[in-house]
């Protein structure tokens, strides 16, 4: 067996599983608390990328920031989850409030029309091309190895313990804070909720602030593993963020995680072993929620949903 | 005993005021028939009398009405014209009422939709192409290319019975995602699969496409002629749509309908709920195969990038702006949303439009009739003002010209600011303009009016140095995706639709 090609494709799933996972805890926290799949969710990932690349610009570039590189990463984050988190505001401000109580195809065809309209927004401001992030210049790329075949890249370790520890803080947000209980009384019955004093309006706008700044902080991840962001890596992302939400489980935080982690390995897998895996491992990656949809439709470590009359 | 209780005394003696409206309009008549005829008689002007007419004309002068201008359209325009106003227009209309039957009629939140309509494109391509060597005659082609896209829907629509809503919409966006990528690698190549017994075969052409694809060709008659086509789509389109007329009155009709209400309370009535959701999911993907082979055969290929979720984006719109449910309104929907944008592509016309459907927004907007006039008013001083002092601290940003226009283009040169290199400045504007729009929502009453003249101030600089560039791309997609949105939130049923319609 060839170790170094499995370790390899291990790490490069870890990796992208990470950026998945991030994405989906914003699908999956939406959905738990509107029941609404929220298409512009990958829309707002790319924005998050492009925030982190002009952030990059403004701060003089790869090249010579005006900063040390490691602290260029760092405000690029903060910003572009700041940036999203307001813009994931705005949409729910605008193109659902209104139509919480409307038949659930409206708010539906709506995020429809918020993902295309973020989507082409983009490729009129930003055109069509790619963005370097240059991370090589910006913070040198180091590896690692642990004995003969295993490989780790600084940038996948930062990749991987910023996106758990993330999780982790916003695990704490939901199961430990005032704000968080709210979040989950919403969830569990909307009017009753309002009915024992809770400001609904807030609680969702909030629930939409944490889930845009995660999707950011996942697209600054994008542009720093790969180097190269454009304006319409928000679609595929996005769609593979809500397979790994429902394989997860939908509504549930750590199904979210897992869901994510399963999703990356699978397409990184695929990609190296399976036959035209290198052009078809999307089509793996649909292969698997279709099954996961057939054997197990509330997801791994979800709860089936029971309908009310 | 205390006051409230008195209160509460006279409000159960008192008949809320709708239970009156139900009693005095007579035993045996229901209470919501009765409050639609009274919503209907107070449809006021000329709206009110043509939606009146409209209910009056028997369906088959609605279809005469509806279909008789396309009959006459070739006969007064060029070939060109014709392609791109009146086939492409019908094309979008077929689709879109294949679309009306999963989405507006069983319910069903179909978003691979695109992909039967790209899948039989690329079959019919299969069969009788220079490309694949194959030259079927079109009558034995079609309906295998409909047979089969009948069975591909079968297939995608078996998992309408254990997801519901939003799982289903994502399951059939990624089947439509999945199509995309296998049409664009499937070309033998070396990355490709390799089939069982067959070996690795160029099937689609990949990114390049699957060309020479034969025009139709039935016992022997060759369609030849943008007319020709022209005719056999529109011929299609009658039939299709007194089909369906008969269809929705028809017991699977009615079925659907419950189906898209209710499918708890349809199921309990016996209704059979799996059955229906696949005989409109294949409906649905049989009618968009069949459209597929038509667009196919006019364009001589297929391609991957014509079978996108822009496609699936403009074909929703077609079928919302038209009404979910409604058969007539996706011919009016397929021309709004054909007809405007390709009105758009020369950039001389995209700007009479533009200002056109600005100046008519306010005016039916904006009551009473002096609000639009002030802001008329008020956006054109603004605009002098603004250029005015530009002029005298700002040489650059006056020294723009609009390219092709006429009288109309050297008015405008005066008074929106053109800078030179707009770049960066023209991008900050375009989200000053998105975040104007919104506030424009939040604002009432005056307020409004004072916000709306630098909104279209801002409108009309984003217009002139940005979007005009793009406006068969992305301001196309920019205009419907925005429009959904407006749309959801102030009617969701559509401008000629009245049915709610619920997903399942």
């Amino acid at each position: 067996m060839n170790w170094s090609l499995f370790f390899g494709e291990l790490v490069s799933g870890l990796t992208l599983g990470s950026i998945y996972a991030l994405i989906a805890l914003g699908y999956t926290m939406v959905y738990g608390i509107l029941k609404l799949l929220n298409f512009a969710h990958g829309d707002v990932y790319m924005v998050g990328a492009f925030i982190g690349f002009f952030i990059l610009q403004w701060l003089g570039g790869p090249l010579n920031p005006v900063v040390t590189g490691w602290a260029a990463v760092a405000i690029m984050f903060v910003v572009a989850m700041l940036g999203c988190g307001a813009l994931g505001v705005g949409i729910e401000r605008f193109a659902y409030r209104r139509l919480r109580d409307a038949p659930r195809i409206a708010p539906l065809i709506s995020a429809l029309g918020v993902s295309i309209f973020l989507q082409n927004s983009a490729l009129l401001l930003w055109g069509p091309q790619f963005r370097d992030y240059d991370t090589f210049d910006l913070v040198g790329v180091k590896s690692y190895h642990i004995g003969r075949n295993f490989f780790i890249s600084n940038i996948q370790i930062l990749t991987i313990s910023v996106s758990i520890g993330l999780t982790i803080v916003l695990g704490l947000v939901v199961s430990r804070t005032r704000t968080g209980k709210a979040m989950r009384a919403t969830s569990f019955d909307r009017d009753a909720a309002e009915m024992m004093g809770i400001s609904i309006d807030r609680v969702i706008s909030f629930t939409f602030f944490l889930g845009s700044a995660l999707a950011a902080a996942a697209g600054v991840m994008f542009g720093l593993v790969f180097g190269q962001i454009f304006s319409l890596m928000g679609f595929t992302a996005g769609l593979k963020g809500f397979t790994a939400a429902v394989v997860g489980g939908i509504g549930s935080i750590p199904g979210a995680v897992l869901g994510g982690f399963l999703i990356g390995l699978t397409e990184a897998f695929a990609t190296g072993y399976l036959p035209g895996g290198s052009v078809y491992a999307n089509l793996y990656v649909f292969a698997l929620l279709i099954i996961m949809f057939l054997i197990r439709p509330s997801g791994l470590l979800g709860s089936p949903a029971i309908q009310k009359v | 005993m205390s006051l409230g209780g008195g209160e509460r005394r006279e409000e159960l003696t008192a008949p809320p005021a709708d239970r009156l409206g139900a009693i005095e309009s007579g035993v045996g008549t229901d209470e919501w028939v009765a409050r639609v005829d009274e919503r209907r008689a107070a449809q006021k002007g000329i709206g009110g009398a043509i939606a009146r007419w409209w209910e009056r004309t028997p369906p088959f002068a609605r279809l005469v009405v509806l279909l008789g201008p396309f009959a006459i359209f070739p006969f007064i325009t060029n070939s060109g014209n014709l392609y791109r106003y009146g086939l492409l227009t019908l094309i979008y209309a077929l689709l879109a009422l294949g679309l009306n039957v999963v989405v507006g009629f069983a319910g069903l939140l179909d978003l691979g939709y695109v992909a039967f309509f790209g899948f039989g494109a690329y079959l019919y391509g299969i069969m009788a192409s220079g490309h694949s060597g194959h030259h079927l005659q079109a009558e034995i082609a079609i309906p295998i290319v409909v047979v089969a896209t009948g069975l591909l829907g079968l297939l995608l629509g078996l998992t309408s019975w254990r997801l519901i809503g939003d799982y289903l919409a994502i399951v059939t966006l990624f089947f439509l995602q999945a199509f995309v990528i296998f049409v664009n690698n499937a070309n033998g190549g070396l990355n490709d699969f390799s089939y069982p017994f067959v070996g690795k075969v160029d099937l689609t052409g990949g990114a390049n496409g699957l060309d020479q694809i034969d025009p139709l060709n039935f016992f022997g008659w060759k369609i030849h002629t943008t007319k020709g086509y022209y005719f056999y789509t529109l011929i299609a389109l009658a039939l299709l749509m007194i089909m369906l007329f008969f269809v929705n009155g028809s017991r699977t009709g009615r079925a659907w309908r419950a189906l898209r209400e209710d499918p708890l309370a349809a199921e309990v009535m016996s209704v059979p709920v799996n059955r229906l959701k696949l005989l409109a999911f294949i409906f649905g993907a049989a009618t968009a195969g069949f459209t597929g082979t038509i667009y196919g055969a006019v364009q001589g290929g297929a391609f991957p990038g014509d079978y996108d979720v822009g496609l699936l984006i403009t074909i929703y719109a077609i079928a919302i702006l038209g009404g979910l449910g409604s058969i007539g309104g996706v011919v009016v929907g397929a021309l709004i949303v054909n007809g405007a944008p390709e009105l758009l592509r020369s950039s001389s016309n995209a700007r009479y439009l533009f200002y056109g459907v600005l100046l008519l927004a306010l005016f039916v907007a904006l009551r009473p009739w002096y609000k639009p006039v002030i802001v008329l008013v008020g956006t054109i001083a603004f605009g002098y003002a603004v250029h005015g002092i530009a002029s005298l601290v700002w040489s650059r940003g006056t020294a723009g010209h609009i390219s092709g226009a006429g009288g109309f283009g050297d008015a405008l040169e005066h008074w929106v600011l053109l800078p030179s290199r707009a770049g960066s400045l023209a991008g900050w504007a375009y989200f000053a303009l998105v975040t104007a729009a919104l506030v424009l929502t939040l604002v009432r009453g005056w307020w409004r009016v004072v916000v709306l003249i630098p909104t279209l101030y801002l409108a009309a600089f984003v217009w002139e140095n940005k979007l005009v560039e793009q406006v068969s791309g992305a301001t196309r997609l920019i205009l419907l995706g925005a429009l959904l949105v407006v749309i959801m939130n102030v009617r969701p049923s559509g401008i000629f639709g009245t049915a709610r319609v619920e997903i399942v």
